[in-house]
């Protein structure tokens, strides 16, 4: 047994050195796509959609691409990173993915990016929205296809707001580092156009009750508060916000994930009017985007998430390049080149969409307000485009880097 | 018969990344990282008789001493691998002078709550921790880079940390525990101090579990509050409880069994939690002594038989 186990290996080994041999495998072999998942832990729904998304469109085109099968092995991250890694090791070394794609959570993220720092397998985030990963800490294998960066989208939303006379606000966050990197993003832009930010709440992942801040806030007396939520608290935060009569009072913009529709699905008219920024916009009157909101609601009875239409998008990235190339993805730096060349059209997207040279995404962020839709479901619609947006917005890369990553101490913000 | 089961298991231990290499060494060498952590576990569980549901913490703090000391001081991860066991045992030495004077679930109580404090900090103290992101980067020595010596490594250091802790708990030293467990007053009338040895006992099992967290950081490369949270501690004691309390070995064979269910369940369903906890409850229900504990029953059985006509 241990000596044929030996001469398997080997001659597997073998057959992989000859290039030959190699390209003819390739022919009848499935590209295998290795997805990782949370779908058991804090962020279960979200992990589900984000299957889900990915799937539809595979089913789509018949899993097929590049000339090949399309195979997708899931597996779940348990919103847990350690777990995450594990998995990822056994999607690469056992299960012989060609490239990881997914994870929700950012510590997930950034756990598996660093093992394929380690053995270059490609790694695709469409979620993962961590700035450094594709800013100081990059790493050559690990793209953000159809994915952001969490500072990209809170800085238009700043500009729109100085732009309709909002000059002080408060900002409420959630204290971890995607919370830091969009509040700083808002704070940044938004002082160095002349408005001023009067506190920082920092609140833990999972407040249950938000009535200490509210009336500090009330006495703050701000022309706005900006606030940053995910998740449970996304939802929590804007109930309490309408319940303690703030919401025709004080104006609020929100991070795209406070008013996602994996959290407004499940608010009423409390969620309506609210203001946030994002590069998805269910509600927006674009071929494209309109088919694969109305498919997607017409295979999981609703609307999808960011997380679903992430991960839709992601794989009609990969399907691009995986026809640009042939299917050839064991090739990996021209696959990666491939990756990063794609100029992306009629996708849920929008304009066409390309990678700038640190391998984010440049593209169109909505100005996004809940309304109700024909049939009384919530969603967001867009009142105002910032086309072309990078992720360095309009600083110079090079210098925007050598400024601190956003820290609860460091928020960008310009003493008046 | 003892000692070719012993053989057998040298045997089988050694020849691991030859037989199963790639992803199942890996595995293999998380099964030990474990097991370590659910003998340190052990030794106060099953043999002093207080259950502690603060070891994940002290492992996870040599985690993030080793990462925060090469990552981030830049340091040499052999000299980390000794910063992050002296932590874990200082941190064991606080744990201990708070915990060591209540007993039963008073005792489970107060480990908890400071593995909490642990977490805590973990999570709230970004600038030094990288809260709910963590710490990242490549730490283990350039030594035993490659998994199959890195797996042997593990393997030695287990074995070295197994044969430590054998020895300490068949000691005369481990014996009082053993006595502590049976009836702490009656040590104390024959003119034991129960609190210190309680204390040496739980700072010695804290030593352990930080070595454990110094091999996880060199295999992981990674530490996040998930490393020193509850769920950790709490595995480390599922491990202990299936394997069997008071074994030592059944740490192993705990964290062998709860392991390989996770890799194979989560295989073929993503309700691999819901299967993991029947089996935990088929586990208590006939084998409460848990597996080792369970074998030695059956063996001594067999043997009853056998030397009967």
């Amino acid at each position: 047994m241990r000596r044929r186990a030996f001469l398997k290996t080997a001659g597997t080994g073998l057959l992989a050195l000859s290039s030959p041999v190699r390209r003819a495998l390739a022919a009848g072999e499935p590209i295998r796509i290795g997805l990782l998942s949370p779908l058991t832990g804090v962020i279960a729904a979200g992990g589900r959609e984000l299957v889900d998304g990915f799937n539809l469109y595979w089913d789509q085109v018949g899993r097929k691409a590049g000339g090949r099968e399309i195979e997708v092995v899931v597996e779940d991250d348990a919103s847990n990173p350690n777990t995450a890694l594990q998995k990822a090791r056994r999607l690469v070394e056992q299960r012989n993915v060609h490239m990881l794609v997914g994870d929700i959570l950012a510590n997930t993220g950034l756990a598996v990016a660093e093992y394929v720092k380690g053995n270059g397998v490609p790694y695709f985030i469409p979620v993962i929205a961590a700035d450094d990963l594709t800013q100081r800490k990059r790493i050559p294998n690990v793209v953000r296809i159809a994915g952001y960066s969490a500072s990209q989208s809170t800085r238009p939303l700043a500009d729109y707001a100085l732009k309709n006379g909002v000059r002080k606000v408060v900002t409420v966050s959630q204290d971890y580092t995607f919370g830091h990197e969009q509040c700083g993003g808002f704070c940044q832009v938004f002082t160095e156009g002349g408005g001023a930010v009067l506190q920082q709440i920092w609140h833990p992942l999972n407040t249950p009750d938000f009535s200490p801040y509210l009336p500090q806030i009330q006495s703050l007396n701000p022309d706005a508060v900006f606030a940053m939520e995910t998740g449970a608290d996304g939802s929590r935060f804007t109930q309490q916000w309408a319940n303690f009569g703030l919401k025709d009072k004080i104006r609020l913009f929100t991070s795209m994930n406070a008013t996602d529709q994996s959290i407004i699905r499940t608010l009423g008219p409390e969620a309506e009017g609210v203001l946030s920024a994002g590069h998805f916009c269910e509600g927006r009157d674009d071929a494209a985007n309109k088919k694969f909101v109305a498919d997607y609601e017409k295979a999981f009875g609703k609307l999808p998430s960011i997380y679903a239409f992430s991960h839709y998008s992601g794989a009609m990235w990969l399907a691009q390049a995986f026809d640009a190339i042939g299917g050839k993805v064991e090739d990996r730096p021209r696959f990666l080149e491939a990756v990063r060349k794609i100029k992306l059209s009629a996708s849920p997207l929008g304009r066409e969409v390309s990678l700038d040279k640190y391998g984010n995404p440049v593209y169109d962020i909505y100005i996004r307000k809940v309304t109700r839709r024909a049939d009384g479901k919530l969603w967001n619609v867009p009142v105002e485009v910032y086309q072309g947006v990078s992720q360095f917005w309009k600083y110079d890369p090079e210098q925007y880097m050598k400024q601190p990553p956003y820290s609860r101490e460091f928020q960008g913000i310009k003493k008046a | 018969m003892k000692r070719s089961a012993a053989a057998v298991l040298t045997a089988a231990l050694l020849s691991v990344p030859l037989v199963l290499p790639g992803y199942k060494t890996s595995l293999a060498t998380e099964m030990l990282i474990f097991a370590a952590l659910a003998m340190s576990i052990d030794i106060l569980a099953g043999y002093a008789g207080r259950t502690s549901l603060g070891h994940g913490a002290l492992f996870g703090v040599a985690a993030y001493v080793v990462l925060y000391h090469v990552t981030v001081a830049g340091g040499d991860p052999w000299v980390a691998a000794l910063l992050g066991i002296a932590a874990a045992t200082v941190a064991a030495t606080i744990f201990a002078v708070l915990a060591i004077r209540a007993s039963g679930v008073y005792f489970l109580l107060i480990t908890l709550a400071l593995g909490m404090i642990v977490w805590g900090i973990c999570q709230r103290w970004t600038s030094v921790t990288g809260g709910e992101n963590g710490l990242r980067g490549a730490v283990r020595p350039a030594a035993v880079a490659g998994p199959a010596a890195f797996y042997y490594f593990v393997l030695a250091a287990t074995a070295l940390m197994a044969f430590g802790m054998w020895r300490f708990v068949h000691s005369p030293f481990g014996l009082t525990l053993r006595g502590i467990r049976a009836s702490e007053s009656r040590m104390r009338s024959l003119g034991y101090d129960v609190s210190l040895h309680l204390f040496v006992g739980f700072v010695v099992s804290g030593f352990f579990a930080g070595a454990a967290g110094v091999l996880y950081a060199f295999f992981n490369s990674f530490a996040s509050p998930a490393t020193v949270a509850l769920a950790q501690s709490v595995e480390g004691l599922l491990m202990v409880i299936v394997g069997g309390v008071g074994t030592l070995v059944g740490g192993l064979v705990g964290s062998v069994a709860i392991i390989t269910l996770q890799n194979f369940v989560s295989y073929h369903t993503e309700r691999w939690s819901l299967v993991l906890g029947l089996v935990f409850i088929v586990t208590m229900i006939f084998a409460p002594e848990g597996l080792v504990g369970r074998a030695r029953i059956l063996l001594a059985r067999h043997a009853a038989r056998v030397r009967e006509p």
